[in-house]
């Protein structure tokens, strides 16, 4: 079973696909973040100044990506959400990234029954529908910024336990590695210097789709009406709020789901060109 | 053989007991005290201390577990705050539609998955590979609740062609009338199944076709292909015949997997759909924080999976024996 998983991750794009994703991924995904820092200065209207005369206009010059149903500007809220997104996504990645790593390291290189119970308890975690544990999680915690990342915590960092062991095992009979053991370097010391460094190509990746896969989550979180409650402007819940015009006026929710769409492609396109570049080992035809 | 089946089944042990306390953990993860969270504010001390004691909270942890565990054995979920019935029996009413959505869904990514991936490595990097790629790519970034209201916007709300909402028959009863003489009710069923279907399978089958064109280009690489050809057969078939059998060994256990992500996106799925399944009904339990009513869920969708790659794994090995040899 890790085997199939390791080998999807495994996927390289088509030669003439390779670049273009790297690029086209690298700058999505660099304006995304650069329009979320910048929210403040790029806000073209307070979120929460209605006018109730230009409810649902199109987009327009005074209107960049027309209003919502309170005739708020959609532009200056959906900038505003993708700091939202983003802050979670970060956070959840980050964690998830540094106990899943813990994990793999400890993991692989120690074996032995510590292995063994930690990968079973991998295998626990990967036992559940993810999004199902995210929900759980958070009915159980309460609404609110740290207790979304949480909830996505749980459900991501075994991806890189188990990356990180499968790299720990193969880096732990390299030569200096060994060299490394021979002249007494604590085993701490060889996680950190000599087997994390190694590892950080496949870690990269995986926190570049595993960006995408957090604002997808979060997405669904808030479109479900669990993410931030509003007045926050999380993607997800315009898009849901929106579903109650579809009707008549879908531009709200259509345009909300392309900012998640156009956010995630950006991630995973750019997760999957640093997988070409920083992963010489899995070359394959193609 | 034996030996390997009765390993896999070893294996299952562990795993259920595992699900079993990370389910019984979300109770201990209620910060405070979880009756009065799960009540809500309006709640009066006395309900407050008679869930307390229905979930068994003035006893220590661990003869909590013990109890949970006891009573599921015997097939007791407990019962739903809200809504005064077994979680049990609420569970059984609803999880054939998510079973039919999920099948359905699963059988529509596998086709789509597989038709693709070939497609795309009978000529790597050309431009129907490209394109197939690109497509896998949207795919898999696309969100499904996105993808559902789209598909919801075009085909019932523009073109008007399918329900937007709601189930009809279930598909295997349905099926019997056809067989019956009477088809009204098995289209009427079809017609509501697909777009909730199709939504749900896209991400899937995009993931599955990147990994059958992967699978296939290492194959279409191997001595025996290069001998086929050799040998004179048809490009076409050694590529449909040949190869494909080869090279969907690790897809069947990827398709198993996806089983998971899809019982998990039936939640959104069926939110958007009103299909009346687990999924709807997780909303609800946890809307109002129904704690064994959620617990119930999350480990009857555990299960589930469980099974399903118990059972992939034992197909797996009578597929391959290099797996049940090794």
């Amino acid at each position: 079973m890790a085997d199939t998983q390791l080998r999807a991750r495994r996927f390289r794009l088509p030669k003439r696909l390779r670049n273009a994703a790297l690029l086209i991924g690298a700058a999505i995904s660099s304006t995304i973040i650069l329009l979320a820092i910048f929210a403040p200065f790029l806000a073209t209207h307070d979120l929460a100044a209605m006018d109730m005369v230009n409810r649902f206009s199109g987009p327009s010059f005074e209107h960049l990506l027309g209003t919502d149903n309170f005739g708020r500007d959609i532009w200056s809220r959906l900038i505003y959400g993708a700091r939202i997104s983003l802050t979670i996504a970060i956070i959840a990645v980050t964690c998830s990234a540094i106990i899943g790593t813990i994990v793999g390291l400890v993991s692989g290189y120690f074996g032995g029954w510590i292995d063994l119970l930690l990968m079973r308890l991998t295998d626990i975690f990967l036992g559940f529908p993810p999004l199902l544990l995210v929900l759980a999680v958070v009915a159980v915690l309460g609404p609110g910024l740290f207790n979304v990342a949480a909830s996505l915590v749980v459900v991501s960092w075994t991806e890189y336990a188990r990356v990180v062991r499968s790299t720990t095992l193969s880096l732990r009979e390299q030569n200096y590695v060994q060299a490394a053991r021979a002249l007494g370097a604590s085993p701490w010391r060889i996680l950190l210097r000599e087997i994390l460094p190694n590892s950080l190509g496949p870690i990269t990746v995986l926190a570049s789709l595993g960006l995408g896969t957090a604002i997808v989550w979060e997405s669904a979180l808030s479109f479900l009406g669990f993410g931030l409650p509003p007045p926050a402007p999380t993607w997800g819940w315009s898009l849901s709020y929106g579903t109650r015009f579809i009707r008549d006026e879908p531009w709200l929710s259509v345009v909300s789901g392309a900012a998640i769409m156009i956010t995630v492609l950006g991630f995973n396109l750019l997760g999957d060109g640093l997988r070409d570049v920083l992963d010489p080992r899995h070359k394959t035809r193609g | 053989m034996t030996a390997y089946v009765i390993r896999r089944l070893l294996l299952f042990v562990p795993m259920a007991i595992g699900i079993v306390v990370v389910t019984f953990c979300l109770l201990l993860l209620i910060p405070g005290d979880p009756a009065a969270v799960l009540l809500g504010q309006e709640a009066t001390p006395e309900a407050i201390a008679t869930l307390r004691r229905t979930l068994g909270l003035d006893q220590p942890a661990y003869i909590q577990l013990f109890i949970y565990f006891g009573n599921i054995l015997q097939g007791d979920l407990g019962q739903s705050i809200f809504q005064n019935a077994p979680v049990s029996e609420i569970i059984l009413g609803r999880i054939g539609a998510t079973l039919e959505l999920a099948i359905v869904a699963l059988t529509m990514s596998a086709a789509i998955g597989i038709t693709l991936g070939v497609i795309a490595a009978m000529r790597p990097g050309g431009i129907v590979d490209a394109s197939a790629m690109l497509l896998a790519q949207l795919g898999i970034s696309m969100p499904v609740y996105w993808l559902a209201l789209l598909l919801m916007l075009a085909f019932a709300v523009m073109l008007g062609w399918l329900p937007a909402i709601g189930r009809g028959e279930p598909l295997v009863s349905a099926f019997g009338m056809a067989l019956a003489g009477n088809p009204a009710p098995l289209l009427d069923s079809l017609s509501h199944i697909a777009l909730p279907a199709a939504s749900l399978a896209v991400n899937s089958a995009a993931i599955i076709s990147r990994l059958v064109r992967a699978s296939m280009l290492e194959v279409l690489n191997e001595d025996f292909v290069r001998t086929a050809r050799a040998k004179g057969v048809r490009r076409r078939q050694v590529i449909w015949n040949h190869a494909l059998r080869n090279a969907l060994l690790p897809v069947i256990s990827v398709i198993g997997l996806r089983f998971g992500a899809l019982l998990g996106g039936a939640i959104l799925t069926e939110t958007i759909f009103a299909w009346p399944g687990l999924g709807q009904l997780t909303i609800a339990a946890i809307s109002q924080r129904d704690l064994p009513l959620i617990q119930g869920i999350v480990l009857t969708f555990a299960m589930i999976f469980a099974t399903v790659t118990l059972i992939v794994d034992l197909l797996y090995a009578v597929v391959d024996p290099r797996i049940r040899l090794k």
